[in-house]
């Protein structure tokens, strides 16, 4: 097996609450990011999906550590990211970029394209002005503009277009790592399909490895190797695409699955229609924080929190219902 | 004719003036509507899909916005020409909407119970406490737990799903013959999406509502959908019931609509199909048809001449030069992009 470029390890991230009672310390938190671990292997996509809430996003700003975890540690090639003062986290972070979901919010709407592309080149003080240059329209015309935009600004651009220039700039420390946070969500399909093959081209041609975070399933299955499923703040489920699609143990995997909308008018979809909402993760359910939203919890699912159980060498899912073996509850 | 649809819309058109220019948001739009019967307006941002929602209910802010020609007959009469007065009887009451983003329509500074009655009592002559009553028995049938605790609580201490639950109570609770849902289901996540569909399903049956559905997600209209109308620029381009739309689109850019669609039977390692280049710009007057520049089988003639809607099939109308009898486009399995 290859080493993981990429590695957390019992990540959390516990936010806490003002306390009603002012200058007292409140014992409450909202447990974002419990006790998650993962590993990106070299060259793969990841993807991690859930619900709005679950904690996608937090894991996405621990593991390049824009904010500082609760506990757990992430390493980037064997380097703990944690432990790392400012000037070696800055070195670190030319290999982890990020894209984020607002392409219209994510770029300053005063500096033009080039200012905005050669910022992490300025900020890392790398090249000459002319140098910086000559990579920005370089970099343009990789993500498929064209040199003479670097003198625009933002806002002369359209959606599609702005979330390539977020991409430009991602890519101009040469990263080994690119989180996309919802990167394509705000797209229209048409153009989403675009800046999809974009990436898809783009990590063929830089053998990037893409943690790509979205709630778009079928996005997922179509760009990602693995997956990730998250449910309140927990990984629930994390398998190869065609574990998590094609059999789904975690009956939460399975209603996130059901609930995509049909592909055609004819298509019958059996639903497992998932009621109530996401509980609070300030008081989570006591045992599988999803047995309230069940269709199948047990009586041990109230009490005890399932361990993650393997399925297959590639496959893993905390459920209890794994363990008894049975297949009553396959649908 | 007109008596038995619930809405007609001929000839529709709005434009914005931004500056010297003007900008032609929807160009000529028709369609009809019966009643109970479902619609689904798909297209691109920018289309005119929520302009023309907008205009349904009259609410184009003019200045800048006017619109320009057309006829909106609901329920047999025009009510493009009614008083605003009159307007305001109809609106929220017997055409309302459900807005995109369940976050910033309803007023933070005053209780969800306070705007559901505000609906309620604007039009409807009940009594404070049967008026109350009114509102539990929306929430209720929204599917929110608790309603009457719910009903003193601000729109921040609802999730997304649930303050779009209660957009759509407000929405319902005058019993509306047709509510215009725009993009209702974008902003939340699927599990939520197949919660608020089949919900609106349900309120259709018992309160037998028209809908019509605003949305750029195809299996939203799937689900929902008896007819669908494919707007691009301003103008429809196909208009046609969803099934022979699936099975046998017509024009070039609703099929490059259905190839970018992600399905399941997309591979991992296919490229996915785009349309290439960019809508045209609004503020120009189009002498031809407004997709002429992406079609990869424009021709001479898809750059003068502007096409008509032509009835193809029963109920099945595409505006495209090349969908006559003779010289029917025939879709091109391979590589169009």
């Amino acid at each position: 097996m290859k080493e993981p470029i990429l590695q957390a390890k019992g990540l959390k991230k516990f936010f806490p609450l003002d306390s009603p009672i002012p200058f007292k310390k409140s014992s409450d938190s909202v447990r974002a990011v419990d006790d998650v671990s993962f590993e990106l292997y070299p060259g793969e996509t990841l993807g991690v999906v859930g619900e709005s809430g679950c904690g996608k996003s937090t894991v996405a700003r621990l593991a390049t550590r824009l904010i500082q975890p609760t506990e757990g540690t992430v390493y980037l090639e064997g380097q703990n990211l944690m432990t790392m003062n400012e000037e070696q986290l800055r070195v670190a972070r030319r290999d982890i970029q990020m894209v984020f979901q607002n392409p219209y919010a994510s770029l300053d709407p005063r500096k033009t394209i080039e200012q905005l592309i050669s910022e992490p080149l300025v900020i890392h003080k790398i090249g000459d002005k002319r140098s910086r240059r000559k990579r920005v329209h370089e970099l343009l015309e990789v993500v498929g503009l064209q040199s003479h935009h670097a003198n625009r600004h933002p806002h002369e651009f359209s959606g599609g277009q702005r979330q390539r220039i977020n991409i430009a700039r991602a890519l101009a420390l040469n990263p080994k790592v690119v989180i996309c946070d919802e990167s394509v969500s705000a797209l229209d399909v048409s153009v989403q399909a675009q800046v999809i093959n974009l990436l898809k081209e783009l990590q063929k041609e830089f053998q990037l490895t893409y943690m790509f975070i979205s709630h778009d399933l079928n996005v997922v299955r179509y760009m990602c190797d693995r997956i990730l499923v998250m449910y309140l703040g927990e990984v629930v489920e994390v398998g190869t695409y065609k574990d998590i699609y094609e059999r789904p143990e975690h009956p939460y995997t399975k209603a996130l699955l059901s609930a995509i909308p049909r592909e055609n008018p004819e298509e019958e979809k059996e639903r497992i229609i998932l009621t109530g909402n996401v509980p609070s993760p300030i008081h989570p359910p006591s045992g599988c924080y999803f047995h309230e939203r069940c269709p199948f919890a047990m009586d041990i699912c109230k009490t005890k929190a399932p361990e993650m159980v393997t399925v297959s060498d590639s496959h893993e899912a905390a459920c209890h219902l794994i363990n008894k073996g049975d297949s009553e509850h396959v649908i | 004719m007109g008596d038995e649809h619930l809405l007609e819309v001929n000839n529709l058109k709005v434009h914005f003036r931004s500056g010297k220019k003007t900008v032609r948001a929807v160009d000529g739009i028709s369609f009809k509507l019966g009643k109970k019967e479902n619609l689904g307006i798909v297209g691109e941002s920018g289309s005119g899909k929520s302009v023309t929602a907008t205009a349904l209910m009259r609410l184009i802010p003019s200045p800048p916005g006017k619109i320009a020609d057309g006829e909106i007959i609901f329920e047999g009469e025009n009510i493009l020409k009614y008083s605003n007065r009159k307007m305001r009887d109809i609106r929220g009451n017997e055409i309302s909407m459900i807005f995109q983003d369940p976050t910033t329509s309803l007023n933070p500074v005053y209780t969800v119970g306070n705007q559901l009655l505000e609906a309620i009592q604007t039009h409807q002559q009940l009594s404070k406490k049967d008026a109350q009553e009114k509102a539990v028995e929306m929430l209720e049938l929204v599917g929110i737990p608790e309603a009457r605790r719910r009903l003193k609580m601000y729109p921040h201490e609802f999730s997304g799903g649930m303050r779009q639950r209660v957009m759509i109570a407000i929405a319902l609770s005058c019993n509306p013959k047709l509510l215009i849902a725009d993009e209702p289901t974008t902003a939340l996540d699927v599990t939520v999406q197949a919660q608020i569909l089949e919900l609106m399903k349900k309120l259709q049956d018992e309160i037998d509502t028209s809908i019509i559905m605003i949305t750029h997600d195809l299996g939203v209209v799937w689900e929902l959908c008896d007819n669908v109308l494919v707007m691009y620029a301003g103008h429809m381009v196909e208009s046609g019931p969803v099934q022979s739309l699936h099975s046998n689109p017509l024009h070039p850019y609703t099929w490059g609509l259905l190839d970018s669609q992600i399905t399941s039977e997309t591979e991992s390692d296919e490229l996915l199909r785009t349309v290439p280049g960019a809508p045209p710009n609004l503020m120009t007057e189009l002498p031809g048809c407004p997709f002429a520049d992406r079609c990869v089988y424009a021709q001479d003639i898809c750059r003068e001449k502007k096409p008509e809607m032509l009835e193809v099939e029963e109920n099945h109308f595409v505006a495209c030069h090349f969908q006559t009898e003779d010289s029917r486009l025939e879709r091109r399995g391979g590589d169009h992009s």
